[in-house]
């Protein structure tokens, strides 16, 4: 599903990816691990096409589809979703309003029938109830106000409603109670199926527990340094990352 | 100095200019070297529909032949009335009209600035006089041509515990000012004063507010918002004098910009003159651009940059219409910013 090779990237004229290379099969669940810094947001804004973030060199492709020649709102219709490890506020912009108009648009994208607002609305609410999110914190602008616990959980709520093929989740964890953990993983889990694959960054072990990955990578100084099964975040849980930042 | 006492005399000489302290940023005598012929008597056909037809009890008509009006609200009556400035053609209009509401009435005064494609002028003095707890709604949409010359002032005297809501929209003109001045002698008067400018191509906007409390206890909040493209300019100025006395007052003004492209501008000069004591008195200005990080988390969910665009800026200048009562002309001007999204994005 996803396939990454060699990748290079640079902000600013600073290297930060130094050839990447990482493969998630249709499917699975990859975790991605690894030390503050290390490019683990960088990689997800690179293959989501955020500007300022340039590619030089190797290739990034979704279902055989090359990404990196595509605009960032062409990615997401193909079915690229990244849950924000900071998500932005949209000012003015009530929640459903501004979901709808994004699942709309991709409808559009792929040359497939609008939503109406009736269905739109049952699946928001039936979502909504499951992740224990107040219907009525909808109305309001999106992640306006809202606490860091409850931007994570409305990040998922937006994958649940897009249906993407392919989830980054960039700590979605950060700033989650113990209930909210749960009920986000849940959400995640509920989420996985033979042709939706997943990328979860993260730092604890905890998320993992909840969130079973197939694989688990480190990557340390722009690259995938080490892979393993679940029993590596463990180890790494133990360990740190001391042995990879002298590698690196 | 000032368009009205041109367009009487036909003498430039008394058109306000950028030496002018209060229209520095809307300049009419470097603009102007020669003043239009007068219009004459329009004939009626060509005037078509105005935006809030079929929504009002009565309208009047300020055109070539109809240069003034008079509006008198008696007590205890409830009143929706159109005001249509009609301008056509290079001809000047130098217009009035009086406005009484009576102690207890109420009138929504939806009023409209329609030109055509001429370089006409037209000057509109607006007096308002609200007897004590009577209650005003104005709304006015300014639909000029790019290139016509609109100067609007409308003074309004409110009595003790009166009530004044403005919203004014407008898409401005080659030049033109909307401006409006209010006194609070009575105690307790109430005044909204909210606006949004959409400009395009060379369009000019100046929205100018005065407001000055006398009374005591007086409230006033204020929010303007100004979206600017192409080469366009708007101008901002609001002033709040508290004067001795009038303790107790409380006021709030907001003015907030975006700028859309390099060559549009936004000036702004919001004043607080505060003689009183124990008063409440803030304001706030911004002028900026879209956020890029919100655009990109827009476009990361599938929306394509235009309309992201447009959902962004829509949402930026609803707020500055939301405290229209009258639903029919809410809903008009909503169509208006709609329609305004639609050619300019
Ligand atoms: N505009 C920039 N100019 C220079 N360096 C930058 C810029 N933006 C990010 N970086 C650097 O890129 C590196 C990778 O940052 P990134 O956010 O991808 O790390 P991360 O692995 O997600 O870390 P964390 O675990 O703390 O979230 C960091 O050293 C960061 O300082
Ligand atoms: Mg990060």
């Amino acid at each position: 599903m996803l396939k990454i090779n060699n990748l290079h990237a640079e902000v600013d004229g600073k290297e930060i990816l130094k050839g990447l290379s990482l493969e998630v099969p249709a499917g699975e669940v990859h975790a991605i691990m690894g030390p503050n810094g290390a490019g683990k947001s960088t990689l997800s804004y690179v293959l989501t096409g955020r500007s300022g973030y340039e590619v030089t060199e190797g290739t990034a492709s979704l279902d055989g589809a090359d990404l990196l020649s595509l605009d960032a709102s062409e990615r997401a219709t193909k079915g690229l979703f990244l849950s924000f490890q900071y998500p932005l506020e949209i000012a003015g912009v009530p929640a459903l309003t501004f979901i709808r108009s994004a699942l709309n648009a991709q409808l559009k994208a792929r040359g497939e029938d609008e939503i109406k607002a009736p269905e739109f609305l049952k699946r928001a609410r039936a979502q909504a109830a499951a992740l224990k999110i107040d219907f009525d914190m909808l109305k309001r602008p999106l992640n306006v106000g809202f606490s860091g616990g409850e931007k994570k959980r409305m990040e998922i709520f937006q994958a649940a409603m897009l249906s993407p093929r392919f989830l980054i989740l960039d700590e979605t964890d950060s700033g989650l109670d113990i209930d909210a953990l749960k009920i986000v993983s849940e959400g995640v889990n509920a989420m996985r199926a033979p042709d939706r694959s997943m990328l979860v960054i993260t730092h604890y072990q905890r998320l993992l527990d909840y969130i079973k990955p197939d694989r688990v990578h480190v990557l340390a100084a722009g690259r995938i340094v080490q892979s393993g099964g679940p029993e590596l975040a463990l180890e790494l849980e133990r360990e740190g990352y001391d042995k990879y930042a002298r590698a690196a | 100095m000032s368009l009205s006492a041109a367009l009487e005399t036909g003498d430039v000489g008394l058109l306000p200019s950028r030496r002018d302290e209060d229209w520095r940023w809307t300049d009419l005598r470097g603009l102007l070297r020669v003043l239009p012929p007068r219009a004459l008597k329009a004939s009626v056909a060509t005037w078509g529909e105005g935006p809030f037809a079929g929504l009002v009890d009565e309208t009047l008509v300020l055109a070539g032949g109809a240069e003034t009006a008079s509006l008198h609200v008696p007590e205890g009556v409830t009143q929706t009335i159109a005001l249509r400035v009609i301008s056509r053609g290079d001809t000047a209009l130098q217009a009035s009209a009086t406005i009484r509401v009576d102690a207890g009435s109420k009138l929504v005064l939806m009023e409209s600035y329609e030109g055509d494609a001429g370089a006409y002028v037209t000057s509109v003095d607006l007096n308002f006089e609200l007897e004590p707890g009577a209650r005003l709604e104005r709304v006015a949409l300014a639909m000029d041509g790019a290139d016509g010359v609109l100067v609007s002032k409308a003074v309004a005297v409110l009595g003790g515990g009166a009530t004044f809501t403005q919203t004014l929209a407008t898409s401005g003109a080659r030049r033109q000012r909307l401006e409006t001045s209010v006194d609070h002698p009575g105690a307790g008067a109430n005044v909204h004063l909210n606006g949004v400018y959409l400009l395009t191509g060379k369009r000019h906007a100046d929205l100018t507010t005065t407001v000055r409390h006398m009374g005591v206890d007086g409230q006033t909040r204020q929010l303007t918002k100004g979206v600017v493209r192409d080469q366009a300019r708007g101008v901002f100025q609001g002033r709040i004098i508290v004067e001795e006395g009038a303790d107790r007052t409380e006021a709030r003004m907001g003015h907030h910009a975006l700028v859309l492209s390099d060559k549009a501008e936004v000036d702004a000069k919001p004043e607080l003159l505060i003689h009183a004591d124990d008063v409440q008195c803030a304001h706030g200005n911004t002028i900026g651009a879209l956020d890029e990080e919100a655009l990109f988390y827009m476009a990361q969910r599938g929306l394509p940059d235009g309309v992201a665009r447009t959902l962004l800026v829509a949402a930026f200048v609803s707020e500055a219409i939301e405290g229209v009562q009258h639903d029919g002309a809410r809903a008009v001007l909503e169509a208006w910013i709609a329609k305004a999204m639609e050619v300019s994005l």
